[in-house]
């Protein structure tokens, strides 16, 4: 029997013996990197771990980490990982699953984990495509956006999902890149952190049928400009300069430069992920280039009861005064006679 | 309460509770058979109501009904046809007049008899002429008016007072049949133990309905029924939802895990989430969860997880369930899924039983998708094979399909309770965890069945999942693999018959007729195969609960008789089964799909046409 290790895991430690079969430049290379990496830094035990996918290019996840992982079936990840958590609170489970697969055929299951506060780390994998059955537009597509299914462009409106998630009584959603292994990383162990269920939407490029459609934000050389990484605690300044902030005006945000009207540091808004009034993180999730930067980074960290454990307690509660102990005692309760 | 009314003895009697379904029959019927358990007398209880939980007042759509058989011997069924009927109105009368044996009593409260009330129940004039009653034994009692009377000083709200007026019909049908009030005053002192007012006037309502059925000599004689023969034991009342229920926990205690539900509300399945809601005390962990698909996802990942998972649901939802039930099928997972069967097809007749989701429940998949199927026959013994599904599911590592119905979730019957160390152990095939590395698809060779690593165990880490894999759990599509894991899963099904029991013949191993059915219909099939042996007819009953696999004694036992009618409330669903099973017999068919179970007499008539047809 192995020694439970817990404070020496190095990412290599979590790679499975499977080969992984991705396309050569798909974004979801990097984030199994990541969550490696994330996963090694966390000190929990790996037999803790429990990945639990849907269907879609993403869903092939749990096969190529060396943790306990179910592939379960499309749209429905969010139910099993419930059912995996509320059965042992102590796992650490995590799910793995797509824009069409958590928003679409599970967006049922996925908007109703989220309200029940299921300790839950969700990364969505968000490409705005369907990828598995070969470029479909997804409930994610900007609209207007032509594919296979959408020869003259789509006629509806997209989801946004951090929208979604505060909609659903999300308390934690965080946005980052795929190819930014290092903010990835962090918003991972963040989510692991966090009791209650987690939702990170990872901007994932699918280099053969929507390549490059978030090079718009998150390309090399605009990034700086088009994205903006929010700490709890700090203002809201981005820009390849740090020039660039965010005010409140009136009920909006603001786009703002600094040094101009005589605006400093100190007139920006300092992030507050902890703040249980989703307002203002509401309107962070939902910013969209050209008027404002994309937010990446920790957008909501509200912590609160979840179900697993009230489920403990419920049960804790209700034992420790009950009469009833067995079944024996279940069964011979109430109104009963004997035939002699 | 001396009477000075002759009493007879009577070995059985059925009697039907009906009135709008408001006014309280389920209770009333609830009540009488408790103390009719109580006294010793075996019984057997049907509630038939509407789907509407408030149908418009008075007419013949809101009736519900409750009935109730009770005997000095062995009652196998609710019975077809009542001795007594008591109807609150004309819609009850209306509704269930044609029930009733001929020549039988009818009670009802007169003073609801008004122009309105017959005219919503469809009647012009004199229900007792429209219906040609003049032979029955017509009580037509004026109930509102004498609780009216009885509780005047009470201090009651009208509305307080008129939802009394069961509880004098029931004191009646207490005196029709010389049973003692007690149990009842008992109920009402507990039940209104915080309004001590209501619980006092219940019991005037009772005992002014006793005595005023005394005072009419509303039946002369009366009828007694002595208490049964019944095995020694402690016995409780159970209907076949809340047996279902307590045969999975004891199933988790007896094998040392958690008890997960996840579920989805549908009638009339809804009995055993709640049933295992309340059981926090037990560590019952309940997730009522978004949809029928989540019911099944939630325990398919409870099970993952290492807990004795089941989902409870009824024909649609059963629908709804079939790709997880293959995804379970795919990944060797166990499972419970208890399909408690109702009038179909679609939303169908959600209060009414059925036996039709046989074929769902076979081959209601896509892929070769082989499941267990096991099936209850009786209210009690839905604790036995819900027991026993659990018991395979964790065994064989596999998906159980437990089929109750309407009939048995609602209907209830006097089980005597068994000790938990009389039931068989529960031995879950765990991996060993020096056994490295740990593949998660290696089977024992014998049952074929594979090991259940547990998450959170350390060094058995591994993958699982809905796409065909190898022995290891790595995807392959390798055409001879997919070949081979269909085969294997197939055997391993298949192999679950090594250690389920006979098929059992009630009657003569060997005869002219052998009547075959399956779950649910067995007191009704053993009570006209009864009858006919009684006759002296050689006639013997097999009444299916192992249907997939199937006993390995099923040709054994039909090659004795002469000839074979499959009985079942479905066009023919188990017949083209065994059909296809066991294809050197012919099989005639009686079939009904009506919403309700059989009546002998159906059965007899097409039993006795077969035996003299030869």
């Amino acid at each position: 029997m192995a020694e439970t290790q817990t404070n020496n895991y190095t990412p290599k430690d979590f790679k499975s013996d499977q080969e992984v079969r991705w396309c050569p430049g798909c974004g979801d290379h990097a984030v199994l990197n990541s969550v490696q990496k994330a996963l090694s830094e966390l000190g929990i035990p790996k037999d803790k771990f429990v990945f639990i996918s849907g269907i879609g290019c993403s869903s092939r996840f749990p096969y190529y980490m060396d943790t306990y992982g179910f592939h379960g079936i499309h749209g429905r990840a969010s139910a099993i990982a419930s059912g995996v958590k509320v059965a042992n609170p102590e796992l650490s489970v995590w799910q793995i699953t797509g824009d069409g697969d958590a928003l679409a055929i599970g967006g049922n299951h996925f908007i109703h984990a989220i309200r029940r506060n299921i300790d839950l780390n969700i990364i969505l994998f968000n490409n705005e495509i369907y990828g598995l059955t070969k470029g479909q537009y997804s409930p994610t597509s900007e609209k207007g956006l032509v594919t296979k299914t959408s020869p003259f462009g789509t006629v509806e409106e997209p989801f946004s999902v951090g929208e979604l998630v505060i909609g659903a009584k999300g308390r934690f959603f965080a946005r980052t890149v795929d190819s930014n292994v290092a903010l990835s990383t962090q918003i991972y162990i963040d989510a692991a952190k966090h009791k209650g269920t987690s939702v990170i939407e990872v901007l994932q490029n699918c280099v053969i049928f929507n390549d490059g459609i978030h090079d718009v934000v998150a390309g090399r050389d605009v990034r700086d400009d088009r994205t903006i990484i929010l700490k709890h605690g700090e203002p809201m300044i981005f820009g390849k300069d740090n020039d660039k902030g965010l005010v409140l005006d009136g009920l909006k945000l603001k786009v703002v430069k600094l040094g101009e009207n005589g605006i400093t540091e100190k007139n920006l808004i300092v992030h507050d992920a902890f703040e249980p009034n989703p307002g203002i993180q509401y309107m962070l999730a939902n910013m969209r280039y050209p008027e404002y930067p994309m937010a990446l980074g920790v957008i909501r960290s509200v912590p609160g009861h979840t179900y697993e454990n009230d489920v403990e307690e419920q049960i804790k509660g209700i034992q420790k005064d009950s009469k009833i102990r067995s079944m024996t005692d279940l069964m011979k309760s109430g109104s009963t006679w004997m035939v002699d | 309460m001396a009477k000075n009314s002759e009493v007879i003895l009577r070995e059985e009697v059925v009697i039907r509770f009906s009135g709008d379904s408001g006014d309280g029959m389920q209770l009333t019927g609830t009540l009488f058979s408790d103390t009719a358990a109580l006294y010793g007398n075996d019984l057997s209880t049907f509630p038939d109501y509407p789907a509407e939980i408030r149908a418009p007042q008075g007419t013949v759509g809101g009736v519900s009904g409750f009935q109730v058989h009770l005997g000095h011997s062995e009652i196998n069924t609710p019975g077809d046809y009542a001795d007594v009927l008591v109807a609150m109105n004309p819609a009850a009368v209306k509704a269930n007049v044609v029930w009733v044996k001929p020549g039988g009593t009818i009670i009802f409260d007169k003073d609801n008899f008004t122009e309105k009330n017959l005219e919503k129940a469809g009647y012009n004039s004199d229900p007792v002429k429209e219906e040609k009653l003049e032979t029955y034994n017509i009580i037509a009692a004026p109930i509102t008016s004498m609780v009216k009377e009885a509780l005047k000083d009470f201090g009651l709200d009208p509305k307080s007072i008129l939802r009394t007026k069961n509880m004098f019909a029931l004191g009646m049908v207490y005196w029709l049949f010389d049973r003692k009030l007690k149990y009842t005053e008992q109920y009402f002192d507990k039940k209104f133990s915080k309004k001590p007012e209501i619980a006092e006037a219940n019991k005037v309502a009772l005992r002014a309905g006793y005595y005023y059925a005394e005072t009419i000599e509303a039946l002369n004689p009366v009828i007694k029924i002595e208490p049964a023969q019944i095995a020694k034991g402690t016995y409780r009342n159970i209907c076949g939802n809340a047996a279902t229920a307590w045969g999975l926990m004891a199933a988790a205690e007896k094998a040392g895990l958690k008890l997960f539900i996840g579920s989805y509300p549908i009638t009339p399945a809804t009995g055993i989430l709640e049933e295992l809601a309340a059981r926090k005390d037990l560590g019952v962990k309940s997730f009522q969860a978004e949809d029928e698909i989540a019911g099944i996802c939630t325990a398919l990942g409870a099970s993952f997880a290492g807990n004795l998972a089941v989902t409870s649901t009824s024909g649609p939802g059963l629908a709804l369930k079939s790709e997880a039930i293959g995804l379970a099928v795919m990944a060797e997972l166990p499972v419970v899924i208890v399909n408690v069967q109702r009038g179909g097809p679609s939303t169908g007749l959600p209060t009414k039983t059925e036996q039709a989701d046989l074929m769902q429940a076979l081959y209601g998949r896509n892929g070769e998708c082989p499941v267990v199927v096991i099936a209850a026959s009786t209210p009690s013994d839905c604790f036995l094979y819900a027991y026993e599904a659990a018991k395979i599911a964790l065994e064989h590592m596999t998906p159980v399909l437990l089929l109750t119905d309407g009939y048995l979730a609602n209907g209830s019957e006097p089980w005597k309770i068994p000790e938990m160390s009389e039931l068989p152990e529960i031995k879950p095939p765990y991996a060993d965890i020096k056994e490295k590395p740990f593949l998660p698809y290696k089977r024992n060779c014998e049952t074929l069945v594979r090991s259940w690593a547990i998450p959170g165990t350390p060094g058995l880490e591994h993958r699982i999942g809905g796409l065909e894999k190898t022995i290891k759990g790595t995807v392959s599509y390798i055409p001879e693999n997919h070949q081979m894991m269909v085969n294997l899963r197939a055997d391993k099904v298949a192999k679950v018959a090594d250690s389920i029991p006979d098929l059992k013949v009630y009657g003569e191993d060997s005869g002219d007729l052998l009547v075959v059915g399956w779950g649910g219909s067995r007191g009704y099939l053993m009570t006209a195969v009864r009858e006919l042996q009684t006759d002296g007819f050689r006639v013997s009953l097999a009444n299916f609960n192992y249907i997939n696999p199937l006993p390995k004694n099923v040709a054994d036992v039909f090659r004795r008789f002469g000839q074979i009618v499959v009985a079942e409330l479905n066009m023919g669903q188990f017949a083209d089964y065994l059909r296809i099973k066991c294809q050197e017999f012919r099989y005639e068919q009686i079939n009904k799909v009506q919403g309700l179970p059989f009546t002998i007499r159906e059965i007899k008539d097409k039993c006795i046409k077969m035996l003299e047809g030869k």
